[in-house]
């Protein structure tokens, strides 16, 4: 419950506070909340799976928008940012749709 | 996976809470204030503050580029305004001279009707004594004075392929009859006109001597009115 409800405060925080995000950090957002995405889609199923364990959300959570993060500023060093920064988002859509697919079959058993 | 560990969204929702749920709950904050925040700035700002160098930079090339070829369209185009205008002046300057010319040759080939000063001469003849060879005389007369436009009688205009014929007894202009008494009006200079007409041995002396006579009568604005028909050369060309 408390987790959903961190969510709801996240969102409403985010909507009503109107924060600015700083210009360095301008192309990495959207690629941090879609690793994050993926991490909380795969902590879903683990949940259901019954496998679920805190710390190893949390590490899954921060590696995963710290190595996305990290990929696409190298990748802006090197000057492929914009082809690599849209590879993570392929890899991480697939996974995911896996994980949501794996969520769907718990949920509606099909 | 062993069945009794398997929990539900219904007890994902209802279970008690642990610090480890409030950490998790921080995390899922984040996200969702990072969501809504890259959400927000996408829709306010559009998409050039977050984008990187390199397609800035193709951006703006690409908009160079596209300024140029606006810039060339717009050169071609004006020259060809120029183009256009230059030749529209230079026609209507051919225009203006073609038309003034065709005025001119008109009233030359007396298709339309002219006014100017001049003199109307009236030929009284009651013997009828005067001759196709008088008449081409008077009108050789005043052409040599300078008439510009003559008709006779209202009815015949005097052009350059005008004859003068008489058939049994009667004048005839280009094939049509012309009876007595004859009115002369010729466009021209009323003085040199009546000069014309007047000198010792001229037309006023040869009518006399026929039995008739002449008065002349100077105008300022006399209309000639009749029309020659209009005729295209039927073996005549300009020639090379």
């Amino acid at each position: 419950m408390i987790p959903v409800l961190g969510l709801v405060a996240g969102v409403v925080a985010g909507l009503l506070l109107q924060p600015t995000v700083p210009v360095p950090l301008q192309p990495y957002l959207p690629i941090a909340v879609v690793a994050a995405l993926d991490a909380v889609f795969g902590a879903l199923r683990a949940y259901l799976d019954g496998i679920f364990d805190d710390k190893v959300f949390v590490i899954s959570f921060v590696s995963n928008v710290v190595i996305a993060a990290l990929i696409v500023y190298l990748g802006d060093q090197l000057g492929v940012g914009g082809q690599l920064s849209t590879g993570v988002i392929v890899v991480l859509g697939i996974r995911i749709f896996s994980n949501v697919a794996a969520i769907r079959r718990h949920v509606f058993h099909a | 996976m062993p069945e009794p560990r398997r929990r539900s969204l219904r007890s994902a929702l209802t279970s008690r809470p642990a610090w480890g749920q409030a950490l998790v709950a921080v995390l899922l904050g984040a996200l969702g204030f990072a969501a809504a925040l890259q959400v927000r700035v996408n829709d306010a700002e559009g998409v050039y503050p977050g984008a990187r160098r390199g397609d800035l930079i193709e951006l703006l090339d690409s908009l160079d580029a596209a300024n140029a070829r606006a810039e060339k369209q717009i050169n071609e185009l004006e020259t060809t305004k120029r183009e256009l205008q230059t030749s529209t002046t230079a026609s209507q300057t051919a225009l203006l001279e073609a038309r003034r010319e065709a005025s001119t040759l008109a009233i030359l080939a007396g298709t339309v009707p002219a006014r100017g000063p001049g003199v109307v001469i009236r030929i009284n003849d009651p013997e009828a004594a005067v001759s196709a060879v008088t008449m081409l005389n008077a009108i050789e007369e005043l052409r040599d004075a300078g008439a510009e436009a003559i008709e006779i009688n209202n009815s015949a205009r005097v052009v350059a392929q005008t004859y003068f014929a008489v058939s049994d007894g009667t004048l005839t202009i280009d094939g049509a009859e012309v009876r007595p008494p004859y009115v002369i009006d010729a466009v021209g200079s009323a003085a040199t006109l009546s000069v014309a007409v007047g000198f010792p041995g001229g037309l006023q002396d040869e009518v006399q001597a026929l039995g008739g006579s002449v008065t002349v009568e100077q105008t300022d604005a006399l209309d000639v009115t009749a029309l020659a028909e209009e005729r295209t050369p039927e073996y005549a060309q300009p020639a090379p």
